[in-house]
């Protein structure tokens, strides 16, 4: 009992500390990131890998919630004689918690543990100690690109998420129960507002941005210099994500659904 | 120790200045008062077996590494007073080969020479061409430019690595196990270059190596270190000719010696816990 006390109080000052030094390194990244904006060559690339190569799979992903949305709100909505309004369904359900969520788990699980593997396997291979011996700051050159490429990359997935997953909704509405295309847009268009629900959307993605992007920088800088070492970072940057995305939408969400 | 033909440390200015540096990792200490000179314009090996300190050193020489106490100075000045741009400053001058060359694998073999031109200089892509292409000829890799380092033999690889070092005409280089795992034709090419290199740059460089019979071609003077501290220095011909255990032992591969083949333990005989027969018939519990 005594020890698994023990362990409880170890694990939460572990976490207490990891926060500390993730807060740590975040106000660093802030520091060293002038050669992100002055180079923007830099971290267009960045950008490049982390969003357009993630770009297929947030679009098919988005595409298949979509109908599956569809499918399952025809199945209850049709129960109450209110079809038309799949497209409300579908659109609410995607632009505030559906687009934001799924495409930052899956950021986090295709670029975030990309990052975190090439950035541990850079320190692995002594390429970052290379570079800090050839008075180019690692920070600067190469976490800060890709950390400012995870925030700009993460919303604008988001809103192609969502967009996939309307016209995926679109499909099941029009061509599969037999919706007409004109209700289904215009009901949309009358229940949907830009400000409470598109615009609150991505502010929770830029949110996930930024969560994904420090824990999968971090994880990368601080690896264990070996193989074993890299696995397990990579592995903590996609659980340690998943957690924190869920974690800041049901705190963003609680304040969002208050203000409005 | 000081044949006529040979310079020691004594002689010159000194480039590298180490007095009387401790360094631990944690509470395992890994250098004990080391105490060494690198004279401008020399190539100076560090030598020692697997393990005594030789690469903390070299870390501690490039300011990656504070000491615990002691001073480590480089052109006259103490690393442990310099700020980080100080610093990067003083590292502008300074080339590494890193053990395992350490080259960018996201870029090609031209693009790693190419790096510290673009990130410290403004010089136009034209001329960055033509000194990074000298660079890989004078190693003799012009060839492989285009090529990525996943592409190179290992030999290849640590010469694209001492282009890079190079690639500033640094005025301090330093070699990380510079011979380790290459052929022997690799080996006498890398270690001719730099020789060659040295010479050619004007620069100063320090080696850090076992291979002692390569070293004792191309360096000016040696030192030895086990179990962090300096146990013997002195030119090739003083160290061909010592007669101090340790060297003896590094130079000629004696298996016996002051360096111990094993790892300190407890008794053998203990840890595989037999009881060894006695001479007078009596079985002799081990020792506990």
């Amino acid at each position: 009992m005594i020890r698994a006390l023990q362990n409880l109080g170890a694990r939460g000052i572990e976490t207490v500390w990891r926060l500390g030094a993730m807060g740590r390194f975040f106000v660093l990244i802030l520091t060293h990131s002038s050669m992100s904006f002055r180079r923007l060559s830099l971290t267009i690339r960045e950008i490049y890998f982390s969003g357009v190569m993630s770009l297929v799979i947030i679009m098919v992903s988005g595409l298949f919630v979509g109908m599956v949305l569809g499918l399952q709100g025809y199945e209850t909505l049709q129960k109450y004689g209110a079809e038309e309004t799949m497209g409300v369904l579908v659109a609410l359900s995607l632009v505030r918690e559906l687009g934001p969520v799924v495409a930052g788990l899956l950021f986090a699980s295709r670029a975030g543990s990309a990052i975190t593997a090439e950035i541990g396997l850079m320190k692995a291979t002594e390429q970052l100690k290379a570079m800090d011996m050839m008075a180019v700051d690692p920070i600067a050159r190469v976490v800060a690109p890709r950390f400012w490429a995870g925030v700009v990359s993460l919303p604008l997935l988001a809103v192609m998420f969502s967009a996939a997953g309307i016209f995926g909704g679109y499909i099941v509405a029009v061509a599969y129960v037999g919706t007409d295309p004109g209700v289904f847009w215009s009901n949309m268009q009358a229940a949907v507002d830009f400000r409470y629900d598109i615009w609150n959307g991505i502010i929770k993605s830029i949110a996930f941005g930024f969560a994904v992007s420090i824990i999968a920088t971090y994880e990368g800088f601080n690896a264990v210099s070996t193989a074993e070492g890299v696995s397990r970072a990579t592995t903590r940057t996609v659980v340690t994500s998943a957690l924190t995305i869920l974690a800041i939408d049901l705190v963003l969400t609680a304040f969002m659904l208050r203000g409005a | 120790m000081n044949p006529s033909n040979q310079t020691t440390p004594s002689d010159n200015p000194n480039f590298v200045d180490i007095d009387n540096v401790d360094f631990a990792y944690g509470k395992r200490p890994i250098l004990k008062g080391i105490s060494l000179k690198v004279p401008k314009g020399k190539v100076v090996a560090i030598m020692g077996g697997s393990g005594c300190g030789k690469t903390t050193l070299l870390q501690l020489i490039g300011g990656q590494l504070r000491p615990a106490s002691g001073r480590v100075s480089v052109n006259g000045q103490d690393l442990a007073k310099l700020e980080r741009d100080a610093l990067y400053a003083m590292r502008r001058k300074m080339g590494m080969l890193f053990q395992f060359g350490a080259l960018f694998t996201d870029m090609t073999v031209f693009d790693n020479i190419a790096f510290q031109l673009r990130e410290h200089s403004d010089l136009p892509d034209e001329m960055i061409r033509d000194l990074v292409l000298m660079k890989l000829n004078a190693v003799g890799l012009r060839g492989t430019a285009s090529l990525f380092p996943s592409e190179l033999s290992g030999g290849m690889a640590r010469r694209v690595a001492l282009a890079r070092a190079v690639a500033l005409d640094p005025e301090l280089i330093m070699y990380d196990e510079p011979f380790a795992g290459l052929d022997p034709i690799s080996l006498a090419v890398v270690g001719k270059t730099i020789r060659r290199l040295n010479d050619a740059l004007g620069a100063t460089s320090i080696v850090v190596t076992h291979d002692i019979m390569e070293s004792l071609l191309i360096v000016d003077y040696l030192y030895f270190i086990s179990e962090g501290r300096i146990v013997g220095h002195g030119t090739p011909d003083e160290i061909r000719a010592s007669t101090e255990p340790y060297i003896k032992q590094f130079v000629h591969a004696d298996l016996d010696g002051p360096v111990p083949f094993h790892y300190p333990a407890k008794n053998y005989a203990d840890d595989l816990e037999i009881v060894l027969p006695a001479k007078n018939g009596h079985e002799l519990q081990a020792a506990s």
